[in-house]
């Protein structure tokens, strides 16, 4: 597969740059973790896994029955009441360490095997996937010792069972954001990544072999809906983390009212990137680009909804358009692409059934010449403009390199627009007036607003969302409260 | 007000020195007190089971209008300054104390109390309201952050209000409870709707009368009399109420607070559930322990605010 970049003409051609597959081992086959061991399944069964740039199938993976779900939770629950929980924690700090380093250390493997198994470019599962998820490991491993000072009364006492389900669209980092608070408190875990994206996941299992992490304190169970579904819904889960669609957060809400699980659901967004005419329009353009096509647009804080001051409008698309005509579109694996494959068919479904409705709606559609590979799953980066809130393309989560452009006169009416949403997890704003950057962000309903800077991470920043974009936080030490008795509002 | 415990059965054989002056109970909504638009009442009574008044019986349509009444609110109250917001709370507490004895009464009434234990209650109710007031300008620094990200950024985190919050007042505890669940929200600037208890909502409807004559403004706080089982479904999904704090759902009758939480599941609402009794069953807290923030903090979100630094 080559490169398809859509600098056709342009004196700047780049050679392929592929990073080399042999660094990771891929299995044909993979168990469930669970107490320490990989098993097969109950029932034998398995499903494939893919690389959704090539359709290549990659591995064949155990799905894990509710039988399978109800010994991990056991294994959980056992070694959470023998070992994890009793442990002081400066001792569970040091495995969290271990894990860090370990982490860093294999950096290069995990990187290459989240491109190849989710279709990221390499230059994004190395450069940011991998390094952000060590340094949870690092920041959280700081907190296992250090719990009594953390603002949630004098003894803290972790939940019991953690159940953790994870997206596909950040396989490694959302495991690292599960899994590191929850350790860090005491808590022992069961987690359930994405079907599309397992592979990980269960070489962090590896990974945690060779911390010698003891047996039972993490479990990863591999499935799909069925599995997720039965590990929330197992009656001796303590505490609920999921990341993932608001649907499906719903769904777990309900199912869990009237009982004494606690939960912490971090869904969708519909961000709005707010541009004023007195913005630095260089770093706003950059921002612009980073807020939606990073991870092709496939990450619920994406600044979905550019919002523009009308009278900047005009010139700000065409330098939009001219800077996505940069973009180099094609093999994830190569260091010099921006923008990979859609994670899976289904989701190359969803995002072309939304943009077919921006195109019915009467939003004018318009993408850079690129030419996509014949195999995989792929989209090429779109942008609407005469978008009207009414469309379906500025209300629904589209979940791809979709961005729709709306304009806006004043400041209260941004803020009007930006807030016309069921969801509320993040927001940007970029002017160079400081003033006008601290009103807007109180009047902003979002969890994370980045000013003048856009999708920044950190583990020490809090994260999460209002409204429909879920509650709780993850990251910092508000990410610990979630996995605190004390500290539990919800 | 007193109480009206004269026995109703025969009619005076001869005119007395005095006859009281009876008083209609009416709702408490945007800052006005409306009757229910149904119309309704329906009688309370004390401990013994004597006759204290007709109070009015809100509907689900009275309850749709406070929630209009209180997101209208919400943002001008969430904007004052927080030591505004505990000046305006502070006062509250000033007017409270100059009607002591008048709850006094009401609580010995309703919740069978000697007037010594009353008296208590409704001093730690006063004190507790004092106690939030100066929560306001203090939330923010205990519960905020400055985060020390690898990168040249400011990023701070702070807690803001979740918006309209729905509280079901306790259902034994009718002040001291009460104030117990209202205040924690208003602390950060949300606005309140509260069911009042069910049996016991005469304190509730004087503190309508405290929060009508001071700085709270107009629909920040609304007081819904009437039957928790009729107000609390379409409040609990609502898709403009932000969060329910579910405390009074414990010994309502015709309540089950799962239910209630599963329909607020539908707009992600934020639930505060009934507390853990002393055996694993769901229990109306003992509202004489010394109160903590994490009340407060149940009706926050985190806002997290990234700006570059540079030169």
């Amino acid at each position: 597969m080559t490169t398809t970049a859509s600098t056709a003409g342009s004196p700047f051609e780049y050679a392929p740059a592929p990073e080399s597959r042999a660094v990771v081992d891929i299995a044909s086959s993979y168990g469930l973790f669970i107490d320490g061991e990989f098993t097969p399944a109950s029932d034998s069964g398995s499903f494939k896994t893919v690389n959704p740039a090539t359709e290549e199938v990659l591995a064949e993976v155990a799905e894990a029955t509710e039988e399978d779900v109800d010994r991990a939770v056991r294994a959980a629950r056992r070694a959470q009441e023998k070992v994890w929980g009793p442990m002081p924690g400066r001792e569970r700090a040091k495995y969290l360490f271990r894990i860090a380093r370990l982490l860093a250390e294999r950096s290069r493997e995990f990187a290459v095997l989240e491109t190849l198994d989710n279709g990221k470019p390499i230059r994004e599962s190395r450069d940011v996937d991998v390094p952000t998820a060590a340094a949870h490991f690092f920041y959280y491993a700081g907190w296992a010792d250090k719990l009594e000072h953390a603002g949630y009364g004098p003894d803290p006492r972790p939940h019991g069972v953690a159940a953790q389900v994870i997206p596909w669209n950040f396989p490694l980092l959302m495991l690292a954001w599960k899994i590191a608070p929850a350790l860090a408190t005491g808590n022992t875990v069961v987690l359930k990544p994405a079907e599309t994206t397992p592979l990980t996941a269960l070489l962090f299992a590896d990974l945690l072999r060779q911390a010698e992490l003891p047996p039972g304190v993490v479990n990863i169970v591999t499935g799909a809906r069925a599995t997720g579904s039965a590990l929330v819904n197992h009656p001796d889960v303590d505490k609920i983390a999921f990341t993932g669609s608001t649907p499906v957060g719903k769904r777990i809400a309900q199912e869990i009212a009237g009982t004494r699980k606690h939960a912490t659901l971090e869904l969708g967004g519909k961000a709005a990137n707010i541009v004023f005419d007195d913005a630095p329009i260089d770093q706003a353009i950059e921002g612009i680009v980073n807020g939606i096509f990073f991870n092709q647009g496939q990450v619920c804080c994406a600044g979905s909804r550019l919002l523009v001051q009308e009278t900047i409008a005009e010139e700000l698309v065409d330098r939009l358009k001219a800077r996505l005509s940069t973009l180099r579109v094609g093999d994830p694996m190569d260091k010099n692409t921006d923008v990979g494959a859609i994670n899976s068919p289904q989701q190359l479904a969803r995002i072309t059934e939304l943009t077919d409705a921006g195109t019915a709606e009467g939003a004018t559609r318009w993408s850079p010449d690129c030419e996509l590979p014949s195999s995989g799953y792929w989209f090429a980066p779109t942008l609407f403009t005469g978008v009207s809130a009414a469309h379906r393309i500025a209300r629904e989560e589209i979940f791809g390199p979709v961005l729709s452009v709306l304009t806006f006169r004043t400041p209260a009416e941004a803020v009007a627009k930006a807030n016309n949403t069921p969801y509320g997890l993040s927001a940007g704003i970029w002017t160079e007036k400081g003033s006008r950057i601290l009103w807007m962000a109180d009047q902003l309903r979002a969890g994370v607003v980045w000013s003048n800077t856009f999708n920044r991470f950190d583990p020490t920043s809090p994260f999460g969302g209002y409204k429909e974009s879920g509650y709780g936080r993850e990251g910092g030490r508000h990410g610990l409260a979630p996995y605190l008795i004390e500290g539990s509002t919800y | 007000m007193a109480r009206t415990t004269k026995a109703t059965a025969s009619t005076p054989r001869t005119a007395p020195e005095r006859l009281g002056v009876r008083k209609t109970y009416k709702l408490y909504v945007g800052g006005k007190f409306p009757r229910s638009e149904s119309g309704r009442t329906y009688e309370v009574t004390d401990t013994k089971g004597r006759f204290l008044a007709n109070v009015a019986q809100g509907s689900r349509k009275d309850a749709r209008e406070a929630v209009v009444a209180a997101r209208a609110a919400q943002a001008k109250w969430a904007g004052a300054t927080a030591y505004n917001r505990g000046q305006v709370l502070y006062r509250v507490a000033e007017m409270l104390e100059g009607r002591r004895e008048q709850f006094v009464a009401e609580v010995v009434a309703g919740e069978g109390l000697t007037a010594r234990q009353a008296e208590l209650a409704v001093s730690e109710a006063i004190d507790r309201w004092v106690w939030y007031a100066g929560w306001t300008d203090k939330v923010a620094q205990v519960a905020g952050s400055a985060n020390p990200v690898a990168g040249p950024y400011f990023n701070l985190s702070s807690p803001e209000p979740t918006g309209v919050v729905v509280c079901l007042a306790p259902q034994r505890s009718s002040l001291l409870g009460l104030v117990s669940t209202i205040v924690p929200p208003l602390v950060t600037g949300n606005a309140v709707i509260v069911v009042a208890s069910e049996q016991r909502p005469i304190p509730a409807v004087t503190l309508s009368e405290v929060l009508a004559t001071s700085d709270v403004p107009g629909g920040v706080v609304n007081v819904l009399t009437g039957f928790t089982k009729e107000l609390a479904p379409p409040l609990a999904s609502h898709l403009d109420v932000n969060a329910l704090d579910l405390a009074g759902a414990v010994g309502a009758e015709g309540v089950v607070w799962g239910e209630l939480e599963a329909a607020a599941a539908d707009s992600v609402k934020r639930v505060l559930r009934p507390a853990v009794g002393r055996r694993g069953d769901d229990a109306e807290p003992d509202w004489t322990e010394a109160p903590r923030p994490q009340r407060i903090l149940a009706f926050t979100e985190t806002k997290t605010v990234w700006h570059p630094k540079g030169v």
